[in-house]
């Protein structure tokens, strides 16, 4: 491990990093600067930090929890459908939030499904308002996320090492120890801090399922601040904090995660011949199905409720289907622009550090890199003339970590395993990238490209703020009817949202998953 | 020398077009969208002004102001439509606004008098809620009822900050009271109207705080009667919509003829059902039959704008307190 013979993007990754540590410095330069120096929290900040934190953490710490079990259950069983159910976990996560929450209440609501079951039964309802109510939607956010990472690190440990594991008679405790536990180490603290940053940015979740302001999150403190207080020191003041603390956990967990070279495989299908027989292989199934309903079924309540709309979707609905479609593209190919180098350059270094600055996209409040950017542009051009691009930008920089999680790894593994070889026979540089680094990390690379034209699909975000009327994204549309009391039509464009989503996420996942 | 002409004709169309003016008008999200009076509004406006009016929409309300301020005197616009009298005082506060010069006699149940502001419509802040269910007849009776409620924030949505008015201006000091009452009805606080009203019409909440005329709407697009909203004996709290010229406009003349197009037919017309409030001034041909049904609360209640901005914190604060226990 101490002598890489190769090291790939060592001066574009430093690049691409600066440049995302640019774009966003920028943002906050100009909040700053235009609203003034003088930097205060006030004491309602201080309890928006604490729930923040305290919310954030729960969130990060369950959905990683249940995801393991999930993700073993699913390493070791193969049954018709697999395929389909792991490229279905990736649903909840790309739903805009109001859709999700809808989703969400249409089965754990006042008027929801178990609640409705549970009366039959003669039980008393269950609330889903609360901070249980919000810790629930972070983890049917993330449950997906970090099952699907865990996956990753599941499946880029070589068959031979399962196949050793079953000739040497190890049970199934040993080769827990021995074989997965190092990649838990791995990969969860990583797919922690991730999903911790997500959290901490959370606003309408937190407050339509926190029940009350008790439920403030610094975010909505941040929003506030922008909007009815045009406090830009305190906002920008807001937005550091918010930043550093998702950084801060980032580098932390980055900095826990071992850097352990594995031998490679021969890149044949794992057949699992250690998973265990008997009661366990029942309770696999009961993990994978409860996983599946708690994820499924809000997705089913939405489909039912808005398949109906969906043949007379008003014209306008379709053409912002459009304008979406065009986000997402552009912003799925800057994510890559700026996600291979940095992947690269991380993957060849020692500590794994870097991948903090991936983060900043993620934890910076998309109304304060929009702001920052409105005052920027404002001087100089007309600031609706580059709401698509903006809005591209900043879903590609959400997406980035989750890019960087799904990448680093799999170039460190090609690294460690190929880059001799490779350096001997004279691959290096562009040649490297395209024989030896992009093919054995397709699966990664389609994984991320999907997420991002998912995430980008789905994304209300800075558009909202800046948008002409006619350059409305899907998103947008659709809140748009919800606020003219069109909440069916709206139903019907939460579908179409999905769909789109879900087909962007599932061709470029297939596109990986086809070599595998 | 039929081509130098055709050329010429084409150049004076093109320089004639180039001359349109253009009338720039930031407004609201939900005003330009296409179930909104937008389109409407710029096709009555553009038959007669000889222009070309365009609309830039900018979040809602609050967000309008926001980014006026951002902009500063170099802004492009020369209309802000869309601002309410929460805010009035906030926008008259950074001396954007230049005075509309306009005297009109408005068709609202309170005086309204502001040389910077002309309101276009207005409404009530009223709890929707099932027709069939036992309707509270004031905010005390229905703290003491076991209803659950939907409201929006008031730090990120208009009605949400109408609540916390309403119950100042009918309690004042004892709405930290009335407050901790209604605690225990607040089933969740939504960020704006839409999740609150989405959640009431999925079943999740007894009632929801809307307008009085979402009833109107349920009544005339819907055809639906069961949704109405519950009438408070003590009143209800206005909302008042205005739109202001923006000083540094380039288009005066075209800014002052807009404001008044604004508060003619034209305009007034499309109000009441595409962005679903009272016009300001009542059509020649008067108000959609499902708003004539509409009963109008015996009490008007609503804070001049300097004092709604006055009590703005105090009520926050009352509100937070309440709501965090």
């Amino acid at each position: 491990m101490a002598d890489r013979s190769v090291a790939i993007g060592e001066w574009s990754g430093p690049a691409a990093a600066m440049f995302v540590a640019g774009l966003i410095g920028a943002a906050f330069a100009a909040v700053l600067w235009r609203g003034g120096g003088d930097l205060s929290l006030g004491a309602a900040g201080l309890a928006a930090l604490r729930f923040t934190v305290l919310q954030a953490l729960a969130s990060a710490a369950l959905s990683v929890l249940l995801a393991i079990p999930i993700a073993r259950a699913l390493a070791r069983r193969s049954f018709p459908g697999r395929a389909l159910l792991v490229t279905l976990l990736g649903a909840p996560f790309i739903l805009p939030v109001i859709v999700a929450v809808l989703g969400l209440i249409a089965v754990f609501g006042r008027a929801g499904w178990i609640n409705v079951g549970l009366g039959a039964l003669g039980l008393p309802p269950v609330s889903i308002y609360g901070a249980h109510g919000v810790v629930l939607a972070h983890v049917f956010f993330n449950l997906p996320l970090a099952t699907r990472l865990i996956l990753q690190g599941w499946d880029a440990v070589p068959a031979e090492r399962f196949r050793l594991c079953a000739s040497l008679g190890l049970g199934p405790w040993a080769a827990f120890r021995v074989l997965e536990w190092p990649i838990l180490t791995r990969i969860v603290p990583g797919a922690f801090a991730l999903i911790f940053a997500v959290c901490l940015t959370s606003f309408a979740v937190a407050l339509i399922l926190g029940g009350g302001p008790r439920a403030t999150t610094l975010e909505l403190a941040i929003y506030e601040a922008f909007r009815f207080e045009f406090d830009l020191p305190r906002a920008a003041a807001l937005s550091l904090i918010q930043l550093t603390l998702a950084a801060g956990a980032a580098a932390l967990a980055l900095w826990l995660v071992p850097v352990l070279p594995r031998a490679p495989g021969l890149g044949r299908t794992a057949n699992r011949f250690d998973a265990p027989k008997g009661w366990r292989r029942v309770a696999d199934g009961v993990v994978i199905a409860l996983g599946a309903a708690f994820l499924l079924l809000p997705i089913a309540a939405l489909l039912t409720r808005g398949a109906p709309a969906l043949l007379s979707l008003p014209p306008s609905v379709w053409a912002s289907a459009g304008t979406s479609l065009q986000v997402a593209a552009l912003s799925t190919a800057f994510m890559l622009a700026l996600a291979l180098p940095m992947a690269g350059w991380i993957a060849s270094a020692r500590s794994g550090r870097a991948e903090a600055v991936g983060l900043l996209g993620l934890a910076a409040s998309p109304l304060t890199i929009g702001t920052g950017w409105f005052i920027l542009i404002y001087p100089y051009a007309d600031p609706a003339a580059w709401t698509l691009v903006v809005t591209a930008t900043v879903n590609a920089l959400m997406a980035l970590p989750f890019a960087l999680r799904a990448l680093v790894p799999a170039f460190r593994e090609t690294l460690a395993g190929q880059g001799r070889l490779a350096a001997s026979l004279g691959l290096t540089g562009l040649a490297y990238w395209r024989v030896v680094a992009l093919p054995l990390a397709r699966p990664q690379l389609g994984f991320a490209a999907g997420l991002c034209a998912a995430l980008s699909l789905g994304d209300l975000g800075v558009v909202a703020l800046f948008a002409e009327p006619d350059q409305a994204t899907l998103p947008l549309q659709m809140a748009r009817l919800m606020g003219a009391y069109r909440m069916e039509a709206a139903a019907g464009a939460a579908v179409l949202l999905m769909a789109l989503a879900f087909t962007a996420f599932w061709l470029c996942d297939r596109w990986g998953r086809a070599s595998a | 020398m039929k081509h130098l002409i055709t050329a010429a004709a084409m150049l004076a169309a093109t320089s004639a077009w180039a001359d349109t003016p253009v009338l720039t008008v930031y407004t609201y999200d939900s005003f330009v969208s296409d179930w909104g009076p937008g389109p409407q509004v710029e096709a009555a406006f553009e038959a007669t002004c000889g222009c070309d009016l365009q609309f830039v929409a900018a979040g809602d309300g609050a967000a309008l102001l926001s980014r006026l301020r951002l902009e500063g005197p170099r802004t492009e616009a020369d209309i802000v439509l869309g601002l309410d009298t929460n805010l009035t005082a906030a926008a008259a506060e950074t001396g954007l606004f230049a005075p509309h010069g306009l005297d009109v006699a408005y068709d609202m149940p309170v005086a309204f008098d502001d040389p910077l502001f002309a309101p276009f419509d207005w409404g009530y802040f009223a709890f929707m809620m099932n027709a069939d269910a036992a309707k509270p007849t004031s905010m005390q009776e229905l703290a003491a009822s076991d209803l659950k409620i939907v409201i929006q924030d008031p730090r990120s949505s208009t009605p949400g900050l109408g609540l916390l008015m309403w119950v100042k201006t009918v309690y004042g000091d004892d709405a930290p009271s009335v407050w901790s009452g209604l605690s225990d009805n607040v089933l969740t606080v939504t960020k704006g109207w839409s999740e609150a009203y989405g959640l009431f019409l999925e079943g999740e909440a007894d009632a929801v705080l809307s307008y009085t005329t979402s009833q109107a709407y349920h009544a005339i697009a819907e055809e639906d009667p069961t949704k109405v909203f519950a009438p408070f004996s003590e009143g209800h709290y206005m909302q008042i919509e205005v739109a202001g010229k923006v000083a540094s406009t380039d288009q005066p003349e075209l800014a002052d003829a807009f404001l008044a197009f604004m508060l003619s037919d034209g305009f007034q017309s499309v109000i009441p059902t595409t962005n679903w409030m009272y016009p300001a001034v009542t059509p020649s041909a008067g108000l959609p039959e499902g708003y004539a049904a509409l009963p109008r609360p015996e009490t008007s209640l609503i804070l001049p704008a300097a004092e709604a901005a006055a009590v703005r914190d105090e009520a926050l604060q009352e509100w937070l307190t309440a709501l965090s226990q």
